[in-house]
């Protein structure tokens, strides 16, 4: 391994264990519950970073497998009274509806726009569905869906297959920071596969990849997929994190809080969608406390300034003007050592 | 018999109405590819703009039909010079610059007009057939979407200013070539669908209410009609809106409400795997 890779790898690697073993000896419990939001809100992030960011799927409506997931945990751990099973299918049933709406959309080769537009509606009738099932005849097994009222006390995570030993708030952010670090790890392996460099080559040019010969819609289908199943096992965690799950979940809001951490932090990188996950969720609650402006305007402002004025995101701008500062010196001096060089072309 | 009219009379009511709420969408998406994610917000103005115009004496007519296109479409040129036009042919960036705008409207008419609802009294004399009563209004919201078509296929079709913006959307460099002002055909195409919006905000107003939130209840609905629709706005829209409002009345009537969405979501995603650029992709090809 070169010096590079030890550093990129092990840089993320050693702040991420020392967060995750420090920050429950060093935070009260309130500001660690807080956290533990803000490090599933990061899960959620890399889910839409890896599809949007990678895999070039214009997906609007992410929160659909969030929502998905959350709920899918809640009904089946009412039903079941333990949660491994349960947390199987949080990430199962989102992978499998985004296999299912993907086959539909990329082999239907319908434009890049058109899968905006539509996993947006289906979104958006998600949240009216889910919303009107309030009445008690809207039940799956032993669990009332609720509607908008939402699924309150829902059964907290426990030890796999030992329903007496639930996990303790500080356990539930260990179990969240260390799924972050997973899936952080885990996209970046993906993305060294021949799937992962397939996947970003598709992204760059659909069409000459399918005339090297690769199948661009099994690779997007597929990306689709596993994006939705990330985004399940945030929504696993989010309904851990409050025991309480409601349709505001599946909301317009909701998703377009997911493409803005994404679009501030940086489409195309993984840092940026978890730096601004975490910046905006603390806006979030901040301004929620404050009532001295409306959290839809702030948000609506910030996605407008940020597709006109800043495209690419903080974090690209950032390390793109860092990166010159740092490699400008270094090239002269590299070119003024060619030209000194004796017989080197002038 | 009568139960039948009836229930043929509540299909062409949802037809209307998919229709009405797509119209606007539709003109600003065939003409300028353009999506539009603030359209339900555009509604919700046409909405507030009614109410207010009735809580002030304006008589109802004028303020369900005149006053919130007026408005709304002066709102669609302000939205249309500081962002839209920056963003003209990036599709995908429109949409979320449009759906910034769409959050920030529904933030600023919460902070003006609070979170309940508003009403506008309506009072129109109901239909009788047999033993069952069709609402006066129903009727007049289908007659009205009629009219709407019309006159929106001969604004386009017949007058000269149709004539320029239907050049500018064909070919803008060529329109603008032979002297069109095609930044101006823009905004005026942007404005109009903002003002078709705004028409069925204010005509849905006495039946549901305004809130600031309710935006977002109309859209899944009027994007489906759009894409199954197709390019061309006026054919795509309301070939559309007979496929999606049999379907969803035929799934409520089975089920309910809830289901009968549902219905018109899988719907329309079947009819894009078959037909990926809409029902006008295929059929209708050369029509407005």
């Amino acid at each position: 391994m070169s010096v590079g890779r030890v550093v990129s790898y092990g840089v993320p690697a050693v702040i991420g264990l020392a967060l995750l073993i420090g920050l429950p000896q060093l935070l009260d419990l309130f500001v660690l519950l807080q956290v533990t939001l803000y490090v599933v809100m990061a899960i959620l992030a890399l889910s839409l970073a890896f599809v949007w960011g990678y895999g070039g799927i214009l997906c609007l409506g992410q929160s659909a497998f969030f929502g998905l997931g959350a709920y899918a945990y809640a009904i089946t751990a009412f039903n079941i009274g333990e949660s491994s099973l349960p947390v199987v299918i949080a990430i199962l049933l989102p992978t499998l509806f985004a296999a299912a709406l993907g086959y539909l959309m990329f082999y239907g080769r319908i434009s890049e726009v058109y899968v905006g537009v539509i996993t947006l509606t289906v979104t958006l009738i998600l949240f009216n569905a889910v919303n009107s099932t309030a009445s008690p005849e809207y039940r799956i097994g032993s669990a009332l869906i609720g509607g908008y009222n939402g699924l309150p006390n829902v059964p907290s995570l426990n030890f796999p297959f030992d329903p007496d030993n639930t996990l303790q708030p500080d356990d539930v952010y260990m179990v969240a920071m260390a799924t972050l670090l997973i899936v952080y790890f885990g996209i970046r392996w993906i993305l060294r596969t021949r799937f992962g460099r397939v996947l970003v080559a598709i992204r760059e040019n659909e069409r000459r990849v399918e005339f090297i010969g690769f199948d661009a819609r099994l690779h997007k289908l597929a990306a689709f997929a596993l994006g939705a199943g990330i985004a399940g096992a945030a929504g696993c965690l989010f309904v851990n994190w409050g025991s309480y799950v409601s349709p505001t979940i599946f909301s317009m809001i909701q998703s377009a809080q997911i493409i803005i951490w994404v679009m501030v932090g940086g489409v195309g990188t993984l840092i940026g969608p978890i730096l601004g996950a975490v910046a905006l969720s603390w806006l979030t609650a901040e301004v929620g406390t404050q009532h001295v402006i409306n959290a839809d305007i702030l948000f609506g402002g910030i996605l407008i300034v940020f597709v006109l004025l800043v495209p690419r995101g903080l974090v690209p701008m950032l390390t793109e003007h860092v990166w010159s500062r740092v490699m400008q010196p270094r090239r002269k001096v590299a070119v003024a050592a060619k030209l000194a060089a004796p017989g080197g072309r002038a | 018999m009568a139960f039948a009219s009836i229930v043929g009379l509540e299909v062409v009511y949802a037809v209307a109405m998919l229709i009405l709420v797509s119209l606007g969408l539709a003109i600003v998406f065939g003409m300028m590819r353009v999506i539009n994610l603030a359209h339900g917000e555009f509604m919700v103005m046409g909405g507030y703009a009614a109410t207010l115009a009735v809580h002030h004496g304006i008589n109802f007519w004028l303020a369900i039909i005149v006053v919130p296109p007026i408005i709304v479409g002066a709102i669609g040129v302000v939205i249309e010079r500081t962002i839209i036009r920056f963003l003209y042919g990036r599709m995908f960036e429109t949409m979320l610059a449009t759906w910034g705008l769409s959050l920030f409207l529904v933030g600023l008419m919460t902070v003006i007009f609070g979170d309940d609802t508003e009403g506008v009294p309506m009072s129109l004399p109901g239909l009788h057939i047999g033993l069952y009563q069709e609402s006066g209004y129903n009727l007049f919201v289908i007659g009205f979407s009629v009219f709407l078509v019309g006159a929106v296929y001969a604004f386009l079709r017949y007058t000269r200013l149709g004539l320029l913006a239907r050049a500018t959307m064909q070919n803008a460099p060529m329109a603008g070539a032979l002297g069109t002002n095609t930044s101006g055909v823009y905004a005026a195409t942007f404005a109009l669908g903002a003002a078709l919006a705004g028409l069925a905000g204010g005509i849905i107003a006495p039946i549901a209410g305004v809130v600031p939130t309710t935006g977002g209840s109309y859209i899944g609905q009027a994007f489906i009609t759009v894409l199954g629709g197709g390019a061309s706005a006026l054919a795509g829209v309301v070939s559309a809106a007979i496929l999606f409002g049999v379907v969803d009345q035929a799934a409520t009537f089975a089920t309910n409400a809830v289901f009968g969405e549902v219905a018109l979501l899988l719907a329309a995603i079947v009819l894009i795997r078959l037909l990926p650029n809409g029902i006008t992709g295929r059929f209708f090809r050369r029509s407005l």
